[in-house]
């Protein structure tokens, strides 16, 4: 039984690796990369998957590296929330390398997109397994310096101009990271996360953990796109082609979440009204920021780049409440939120395809021509929005419930007034992309119709179909999320059980 | 030698933001070179700075107050290793804007933030 547990907890590294020196063995030949990158995404769902089962049977999983004692070596641990997000990025990932197969262009296939996918994807995994604040910044480190080529990827010039900006800021949030980790390790003279949990909470003198504090809250709400940090997100995003954005808009920003929640459940929670009330507000300030911005957009990808920044506060709002409910309210927003936004943008990638344009004054009647293009998009939009009773209700309503049990009456009437903005600007693409006839029409003929976009691009619409099934799985069959939530969120707020997994094996 | 480390790493992290504000790339790069020092130099002071000290112990263990904690020494190897990656990414990045886009003022990198 020992024995097996180390590789459950290692196997989704260990293809992603695997699949990566595959891909760099058979440079240049783009279809020997694709089928590779489909097998591994197919394996990375499975090895995610039977982790997520492990964790849910058999509690935490915890290996050393190396064999070295806690403390002292490279920790990787799964508990709940870890072993859920390295699931949901497996789900995403398998969709994305689907979508991939017919979206990415050749030219940009042959200068390495698959390869450089899978290092991203191998970085967001680690970052979600590793239990050591320095060996998070080293996995940071992969899935970031992966994405700025994926970026890149291509070299157009909006690219390239997005690049800079995000380049800039996340080089700068790294700093802040290894800024951060220095202090902390001066302080508590480790970086263990169970063992700091422990120093923290004995520590004689709180006041500098904080100032520890905020250099992670800067350096990870960068990352996460938080309030002021976020100017880089909407400017970058929406660059490169549909694959890499719904890749990015649906993972990163959530694993800087991660990394918010992780730290700010685990080892800041010494001073409490100080450091979760800042996160209460810059959560709210979030929400409605981004929220404005994409009410003032007239782009299709532009307003989803801005809903991501409106929904990371709904996430962080769970988090700064602290209750019980509040963060299974969070873990429950981040799933859902991972599969709608993702499938949105790769639903504005199918879009483009019929008629050749993001803009909305551009667009126009997707619903006459692709009704079914216009069901998988409105399913998503819907959700995002939170109607009932798709799965973005669900997580609104748990959040509600929880501000509200907390008392916490501003925050909660801020996210409702957001949910509605959210409606609102989703109903401005859905009137001008879909119910309007559109311009198109007269300046621009239709390129295809529905039977021909499906035999074309059937990659596409599977892609998206798969992900529209999973946010209607949750929909409709919310226990098994909601109470896997709740679960975890136990499991954060009672760190013994994680301390005693890393430190007492 | 307590008090000019500390002040080397704060003129540095303020020259590598102060440069960062600019609009040139070049002052960008610069910026974002002196960043990376600024963060890899704060978190080797970290593990103290010592002098003197001989670099393996004796058996006596009796200077093990007197040297410096070697842990935070690897993580600086680490973390330049990382940052150098970085900004050599940032500069062929800044190389190929040039070349594509033909100006030097960050100001004018302005294109993906219109609404249109």
């Amino acid at each position: 039984m020992t024995d097996t547990i180390p590789t459950l907890l290692l196997f989704p590294l260990w293809v992603l690796l695997a699949a990566f020196i595959f891909c760099i063995l058979s440079w240049q030949r783009v279809k020997v990369q694709a089928a590779i990158a489909v097998v591994a995404g197919f394996l990375y769902l499975a090895a995610a998957a039977s982790l997520f089962m492990e964790v849910n049977q058999n509690g935490i999983q915890v290996i050393q590296i190396g064999n070295w004692p806690a403390p002292f070596g490279i920790t990787l641990v799964a508990d709940l929330l870890a072993s859920g997000m390295v699931l949901i990025s497996a789900v995403i990932a398998f969709a994305i390398i689907l979508y991939s197969i017919q979206d990415i262009s050749a030219a940009r296939k042959k200068k390495g997109f698959y390869p450089v996918l899978l290092v991203m994807m191998f970085g967001v995994c680690g970052s979600f397994l590793t239990g050591d604040i320095f060996n998070l910044y080293v996995w940071f480190e992969v899935m970031l310096v992966a994405s700025f080529v994926l970026i890149v990827l291509g070299n157009s010039k909006k690219q390239l101009e997005g690049a800079v900006k995000y380049v800039t800021l996340s080089f700068i949030s790294s700093g802040f990271l290894l800024t951060g980790s220095a202090i902390l390790y001066k302080l508590t003279g480790t970086l263990n996360m169970a063992d700091l949990s422990v120093a923290i909470a004995q520590h004689p003198n709180p006041e500098l953990i904080t100032v520890s504090a905020v250099f992670f809250l800067t350096g990870f709400g960068i990352k996460a796109a938080l309030f002021p940090f976020f100017s880089w997100l909407p400017a970058s995003y929406p660059t490169p082609p549909i694959s890499v954005v719904g890749l990015m808009a649906g993972l990163l920003t959530k694993v800087g979440v991660y990394a918010l929640i992780r730290f700010f459940t685990l080892l800041y929670t010494h001073d409490l009204p100080t450091t979760h009330s800042v996160l209460l507000v810059l959560a709210g300030l979030t929400m409605f920021f981004g929220v404005l911005g994409a009410i003032a957009q007239r782009n299709f990808k532009k307003i989803l780049s801005f809903h991501i920044v409106s929904q990371i506060g709904y996430m962080i709002m769970g988090l700064a409440l602290f209750t019980p409910l509040a963060i299974a309210g969070s873990i429950f927003y981040i799933i859902h939120h991972i599969l709608v936004k993702t499938n949105l943008f790769l639903i504005s990638g199918i879009v483009k395809i019929t008629n050749g344009h993001y803009a909305l004054s551009k667009l126009g009647g997707v619903y006459d021509r692709f009704p079914f293009v216009t069901v998988l998009f409105a399913i998503s939009a819907f959700s995002l929005a939170g109607i009932p009773p798709l799965s973005g209700f669900w997580g609104k309503f748990i959040l509600a419930k929880a501000g509200l049990e907390s008392g916490a009456y501003v925050i909660v009437a801020v996210s409702l007034l957001v949910g509605l903005l959210t409606l609102f600007s989703m109903s401005k693409i859905w009137v001008s992309v879909f119910w309007s006839a559109g311009p198109a029409t007269k300046s621009n003929p239709p390129q295809y119709d529905s039977p021909t976009l499906f035999r074309r691009y059937y990659c596409l619409l599977l892609a998206s179909v798969f992900l529209t099934l999973c946010t209607l799985g949750i929909s409709f069959y919310p226990d098994f999320l909601i109470s896997f939530s709740e679960q975890a969120a136990e499991q954060l707020l009672n760190p013994q059980e994680y301390i005693n997994a890393v430190l007492n094996p | 030698m307590n008090l000019i480390i500390p002040l080397i790493i704060g003129v540095l992290f303020s020259a590598s933001l102060f440069l960062m504000f600019q609009k040139s790339f070049f002052k960008l790069i610069i910026g974002v070179i002196l960043f990376g020092y600024a963060t890899t130099f704060f978190l080797f002071t970290v593990g103290g700075v010592t002098k003197n000290a001989p670099p393996l112990l004796s058996e006596a263990k009796a200077a093990v107050d007197q040297l410096a904690d070697p842990l935070p020494q690897a993580l600086t190897l680490t973390a330049i290793v990382i940052s150098i990656g970085v900004q050599l990414f940032v500069i062929v990045l800044l190389k190929k804007v040039y070349e594509e886009v033909g100006t030097e003022d960050l100001d004018e990198l302005n294109t993906t933030d219109k609404i249109k």
